[in-house]
């Protein structure tokens, strides 16, 4: 059958325009030029620049401390979350599921806004804490949907037969189900991981003095034209790590 | 097991998660409808007592012309976005599975880069000085003094950038579940490659295409930061007018209101794919 190769040029056409921002990005953190308009030589002046920058480094320990504790936090959350999703049939669950679903379509500026509310009016001085509540939040949406895609595929004869062969249910949960669903936890769980890292919007809403978190800080340096070129630097590393866990939340859920 | 015991273990594992969104979703948005009819007090917070003052504050056609911008926008992001996504995750559903991966690499890296860097990657590339201007004038398609920032057009460009992989991904899911056995079909009963596509593939993801339609339109809807980027100062969206009452005005009422209004425009499109899916179910088991 002859196929048309109309969809095989716009495949191309959306992945050159998807990528080619960031290969330009890419190519001018080691371009001498400051604005990168030409090729002005090859130069590792701008990662000895970010290498100096020390709030840069501040921001990204601040950055890590949220991302881990939200994502892990998240993990468990949603984890329960779905496994309550996948086995149960009730109004509850339906609830729940409308509660799960909403925040993922929530525009980012509506969920910081409303948490900013929520501390405003509760009293609650913004900073670490708040972050990590935003962040766990809009992360546990997240993480359910990619237990509850590996639960679905998951056989549950396992459970039957660990329980047929003596097993209390805790232990088939605990030597079983859990095990099996590892990889998708952690997929789920480096997804969120990502999101917390990257998130500007809320986190500029939840944000007090002293918590600048990596994405905070970028958007900073972005006002001022002497560090766009560290920007580069920043960007190309950010880029590289993103890419390695992508590959890896990858290898995790394909692997059965 | 018995009934009891099944409905208490449902309880404890669905509290927590239900718990943790009831206090830091539901009653956030409900705190940002109750915010409206306050006062606002100096230090930025909320008085105390009932006001309809932001009400007639926000009643300002000043507004009427960022609301219609806010919509145009999204609108055109999301018809560009569905356009380009359906070809693309047809492409990606027939090819082997290991050209899938790579493009779906392709796809997900771009997503899960920094929204920040990724709206810095074409502040760069349209700066004056920057590569994609220099290009430009040495073709002589634009004049000298052309600018490429700061104007609707750019935000334009830039949103339906970053919006583009929300519209790949749920089509994707749905594509990858289409069966391509009904196009052979189509054709082998006289369709061309065109009516196949419209008639029997785009119906095929349907939910896909819905949910991908619906997810564009409403993340676009709240957008701030591209306006603010690479936007001019005469290119703002309903989002910019929250952040500004926000954090320059510290006029917390007046940003709920903004953000009420905002939350309506999203929940209604929302509530009416809802309702669809219902009707559709029903229709589908009868």
């Amino acid at each position: 059958m002859k196929r048309s190769w109309l969809p095989s040029l716009i495949t191309l056409v959306v992945v050159v325009f998807l990528f080619a921002p960031l290969v330009v990005l890419v190519m001018n953190s080691f371009n001498a030029s400051r604005f990168g308009g030409e090729w002005d030589g090859f130069t590792w002046n701008w990662y000895e620049k970010l290498w100096a920058a020390n709030e840069v480094w501040e921001s990204l320990a601040v950055t890590l401390k949220i991302a881990v504790s939200a994502s892990l936090a998240s993990m468990i959350l949603g984890t329960l979350a779905a496994y309550a999703l996948h086995c149960f049939r009730s109004w509850l669950q339906d609830v729940h599921q409308m509660l799960i679903t909403l925040p993922l379509v929530m525009p980012d500026t509506l969920m910081g806004m409303s948490l900013l509310a929520l501390f405003v009016i509760c009293g609650v001085e913004t900073g670490l804490l708040t972050i990590w509540i935003a962040h766990v939040t809009f992360c546990l949406s997240f993480v359910t949907m990619v237990v509850l895609g590996r639960l679905q595929d998951f056989d549950f004869t396992l459970i039957d037969a660990a329980r047929d062969l003596g097993a209390t249910r805790a232990q088939a949960v605990r030597k079983v189900l859990l095990p099996l669903l590892l990889p998708g936890v952690l997929a789920g769980g480096l997804l969120a991981f990502t999101l917390s890292i990257d998130d500007y919007v809320i986190t500029f809403f939840v944000s007090g003095p002293g918590t600048t978190t990596l994405p905070l800080r970028v958007a900073s340096m972005m006002k001022t034209s002497r560090s766009l070129p560290v920007i580069n630097a920043l960007s190309t590393l950010l880029i590289g790590s993103t890419f390695l866990l992508a590959a890896l939340s990858f290898r995790l859920q394909r692997r059965t | 097991m018995s009934a009891e015991s099944g409905r208490s273990r449902q309880w404890l594992l669905t509290l927590p998660s239900l718990a943790w969104l009831g206090v830091f979703f539901v009653i956030p948005c409900i705190l940002v409808i109750v915010t409206v009819f306050r006062p606002a007090d100096l230090q930025g917070g909320v008085g105390s007592g009932w006001t309809l003052e932001t009400i007639h504050a926000v009643n300002d056609p000043s507004y009427l012309p960022i609301i219609w911008r806010t919509l145009w926008l999204s609108s055109v992001t999301t018809i560009v976005c569905v356009a380009l996504a359906l070809p693309m995750t047809f492409q990606m559903a027939r090819v082997g599975p290991r050209m899938r991966q790579v493009l779906l690499l392709f796809v997900v890296i771009p997503f899960l880069s920094n929204f920040l860097i990724r709206i810095f990657a074409w502040k760069s590339l349209l700066h004056p000085e920057g590569p994609v201007t220099r290009l430009l004038h040495w073709l002589h398609l634009i004049p000298e003094d052309a600018l490429l920032l700061n104007n609707v057009g750019t935000v334009l460009l830039v949103l339906i950038y970053t919006q583009l992989p929300f519209a790949i991904l749920p089509l994707y899911a749905a594509a990858e579940k289409f069966d391509f056995g009904l196009l052979d079909a189509a054709r082998d009963l006289g369709a061309g490659p065109w009516r196949s596509f419209a008639k029997v593939f785009v119906p095929g993801v349907r939910r896909g295409l819905i949910s991908a339609a619906l997810m564009v339109f409403v993340c676009s809807l709240g957008q701030y930061v591209i306006p603010q980027m690479v936007g001019g100062a005469s290119d703002e969206m309903l989002g910019s007018k929250i952040a500004q009452r926000v954090f320059a005005d510290r006029n917390l009422p007046h940003a709920s209101a903004l953000a009420a209004g905002l939350m309506l425009a999203v929940l209604v499109p929302m509530l009416i794919v809802a309702i669809w899916h219902r009707f559709g179910r029903k229709e589908g088991s009868a």
